[in-house]
């Protein structure tokens, strides 16, 4: 027997303890974390410790599924936390770096980095955007070229999250030739000699580590690719049907809280005699805006849905990433205005809402990108 | 990774998706051939409601008992997804008056012989259906409904009048919401007596004041005033109703006296949810046009679908579609399952209905100067469409709906 719901009764059980753990262990600390433009290391150990990084995997891995619906649970409640870049420092290891090791690695390669992910205690990147690529993967231009039992790495790699801090960053590299069959994935662990990281100031995420990272003729044993030499593309291209979708939970998860913000704000505040929210024009827009977070979630759980039932969903998931993602910008922007001048302070939390939702139609791959993808699909 | 069985991705079983290859045979061969004849006549033939109520379309998701098929709401659903194949809003919008609107409260609300005289019939095609809510000065402010019904002895006597009123000039019979409240009166001499004039049509009734009837046209008083010349939506009649001294027995009365607003709020919801159905399933229709003429039309030496902005464009118009589909899927399976999800209906049909606004005006942009020549049917849509955000409550009323919902 088949079920349209996504969520089952055990889901709502974990939603409540993810909840409970963001309430009591990340909101309290959110307003401070952001004036350090850090986050503890140690929040890496306590999603570890309640077993929240290893939804996806079996238990001989340390894990408790494989339960994509219930890792699905964490990104959407850990989206409410407040801070953009703590769901983004999480979301960098759990969703990229150390799911790649599941999904493309060998068993000697995930008890290497994946067991110790899942407990928290090393933390994973994904190193796939460089300066003159993004979404154009095939283009990037970081080559290895093998050298007995290493490979020998050159170039540099952009906007990594968790770059800066991660223990290893799982890298796409040219081994082969141009286009997309040349490029391959190394697993690069910090301290190896030639491999530098530097921090990039952003303008919304900023309990998170975006890394510039550099190469120079750095030594990477042969043994560290994940999977077979130019399969990298196939892979990149794989995951980011999941990057995307959990992008898009997020997205919609956060926008619910953002709209919240503003309609709290707008009962407690008073104009001409009345609070902001009783005026027909706010009341409408708040209609509109709840509306729109509903067709976003609608089309998401559709995508997922899809997605779960193993049929093609790369249409669907590339129209929710760039529709929620849009309308969470969208809510943040408006949840701005009404606050009003309160929401150009930086002591008001609306103000974070509306800088780190602006990622969402930026990061893991652009809205312009997103319908490039859709139109292929109808033949264009 | 492997994929979840226990998931599936579409509320439409199997057994849909082969009532919606019968349907659409169907529509293609019967409706479709006579869309443009119908358009210009300005009506369809009365048979269109035979032929379905043949094929059992009319009564899918009623129960055996009355001559349905049995089904659920989701079969409903499909039926007006594929009337939007008739390429004339009209006819669709007219059979969902039938089948979703003016039918619903009888099995919901009616005595057996009410059942028997007028639900059995209407799902056969033989009896024509309309719904009398809208007045000159009430729509979904329903509560100001001044079409009053005052007892005399056992009967009923009847005055007022509706506007906008889909199948009123063709109908059998009229399901009717008319006020029955007496007890607003008391502010003055007048108050004693309750007759027609005791009631003050001015003065709104309390939501305990209004009642349902089903009318039968013949009776004498029921007249068509005038048939009301649209904008879109050419092939249904639309109708001003009189009603003058109409006297209607006491088994008139559908459901509890008093009870006729809760009645009305309950049918607007599936009047609502199906009527937005159709016209997202117009949409993809649209979409679909405009994609291949996408491919046939060249500009500067290409398919205009190969400027990026077209391809885009259709990409936006393909996510939108799909966003108000989920919506509107997730509210169906909500409300098939006994649930009655006010806001979400809501949600569905205000986003549904300003994206296939939308849409039917991109698909106008796409075709360029082609689509504004009455030959080719892209104008139709752009116009049968725009009524979606007007018709059953406007977007204004759900944003009101929604944000009473909401609290606020």
């Amino acid at each position: 027997m088949t079920r349209f719901e996504i969520f089952t009764p055990e889901h709502e059980a974990l939603r409540k303890t993810v909840s409970d753990f963001v309430a009591r262990e990340i909101h309290p600390h959110v307003e401070q974390w952001e004036r350090d433009g850090d986050f503890p290391r140690e929040l890496y150990r306590r999603f570890g410790e309640l077993g929240l990084l290893g939804l996806k995997y079996e238990p001989e891995y340390g894990g408790s599924g494989p339960d994509l619906i219930a890792d699905a649970v964490v990104n959407e409640e850990l989206a409410l936390c407040g801070s953009g870049g703590v769901a983004a420092g999480i979301g960098g290891h759990k969703d990229l770096g150390s799911y790649y090791i599941y999904r493309f690695g060998s068993d000697e390669q995930r008890r290497r980095w994946l067991v110790p992910s899942v407990t928290g205690e090393v933390i994973g990147a994904l190193g796939v955007t460089e300066a003159n690529a993004g979404s154009d993967v095939a283009s990037l231009e970081t080559r290895a070229v093998r050298d007995g039992n290493h490979y020998l790495v050159n170039g540099s790699k952009m906007f990594i999250t968790n770059g800066s801090k991660a223990d290893y960053v799982v890298t796409a590299v040219r081994t082969g030739g141009e286009g997309h069959k040349g490029i391959s994935l190394l697993v690069i662990e910090r301290g190896t000699p030639g491999f530098e990281a530097r921090r990039i100031e952003t303008v919304g995420w900023r309990t998170s580590h975006t890394g510039e990272l550099s190469f120079a003729d750095c030594r990477v044993p042969a043994e560290n690719m994940l999977g077979a030499e130019g399969q990298g593309f196939i892979a990149i291209m794989k995951n980011f049907q999941w990057e995307r979708l959990i992008m898009a939970l997020g997205a919609v998860s956060a926008a619910q809280r953002t709209l919240q913000l503003g309609i709290d704000y707008a009962r407690d505040r008073t104009a001409f005699g009345r609070p902001i929210a009783k005026f027909q024009t706010w009341r409408h827009r708040f209609a509109d805006l709840e509306t729109e977070i509903a067709a976003a979630r609608a089309l998401t759980y559709h995508a997922f849905r899809k997605f779960l039932a193993g049929e093609d969903a790369l249409r669907e998931v590339s129209m929710a990433k760039w529709l929620a993602c849009e309308i969470g910008w969208k809510v943040a922007d408006e949840a701005l205005q009404v606050h009003g001048g309160y929401g150009y302070m930086m002591e008001f939390p609306v103000q974070r809402a509306w800088r780190d939702s602006r990622l969402g139609p930026i990061g893991g791959g652009t809205t312009e990108i997103m319908k490039e993808i859709i139109a292929k699909t109808y033949g264009f | 990774m492997a994929a979840d069985p226990e998931i599936r991705s579409s509320i439409f079983t199997p057994e849909h998706e082969a009532l919606r290859t019968s349907v659409r045979a169907f529509v293609e061969r019967e409706l479709a051939p006579h869309a443009q004849a119908w358009e210009e006549a300005g009506d369809f033939p009365d048979w269109v409601f035979t032929k379905l109520g043949e094929q059992g379309y009319l009564g899918l998701a009623y129960p055996e008992e009355v001559g349905g098929q049995g089904g659920d709401y989701i079969s409903t659903l499909v039926l007006k997804e594929e009337m939007a194949r008739v390429g004339s809003g009209g006819v669709g919008m007219a059979v969902a008056v039938q089948t979703d609107m003016a039918t619903p409260p009888i099995l919901k609300f009616g005595t057996e012989a009410q059942k028997q005289e007028y639900l059995v019939p209407a799902i056969k095609g033989t009896k024509i259906a309309c719904l009398g809510i809208s007045e000159p000065n009430a729509g979904s402010d329903v509560a100001s409904i001044e079409t009053s019904a005052v007892r005399d002895g056992s009967d009923w006597v009847i005055n007022g009048r509706k506007i906008f009123i889909t199948n009123g000039c063709r109908a059998h019979f009229c399901t009717l919401v008319a006020r029955t409240d007496r007890g607003l009166i008391d502010d003055g001499a007048q108050s004693q007596g309750g007759t027609a004039s005791s009631i003050n049509p001015r003065k709104p009734a309390g939501h305990h004041g209004f009642s349902l009837f089903l009318v039968p046209t013949d009776t004498p008083g029921w007249q068509v005033a005038r048939r009301l010349d649209k904008l879109g939506m050419h092939s249904s009649d639309t109708a001003e109703i009189v009603m003058d001294d109409m006297r209607l027995p006491a088994d008139a009365l559908l459901g509890v006296q008093g009870e006729g607003f809760q009645q009305i709020m309950w049918e607007l919801q599936g009047e609502r949810l199906v009527g937005v159905a159709g016209s997202i399933a117009g949409s993809r229709l649209l979409l679909e046009r405009c994609s291949e003429y996408a491919k046939e039309r060249t500009t500067f030496g290409k398919p205009i679908g190969k400027h990026q902005v077209i391809a885009h464009k259709l990409a936006t118009m393909a996510t939108e579609i799909e966003a108000a589909g989920a919506l509107i899927y997730d509210a169906a399976w909500r409300f098939g399952n006994g649930e009655y999800p006010v806001k979400e209906i809501s949600m569905a049909k205000l986003y549904g209905g300003i994206v296939a606004a939308r849409v039917a005006n991109e698909a106008m942009q796409i075709f360029g100067g082609a689509s504004y020549m009455m030959e080719l049917p892209i104008q139709r849509a752009w116009r049968d469409t725009r009524l979606i955000r007007i018709g059953g409550g406007t977007d204004e009323i759900m944003r009101e709906i929604i944000s009473k919902l909401m609290g606020l």
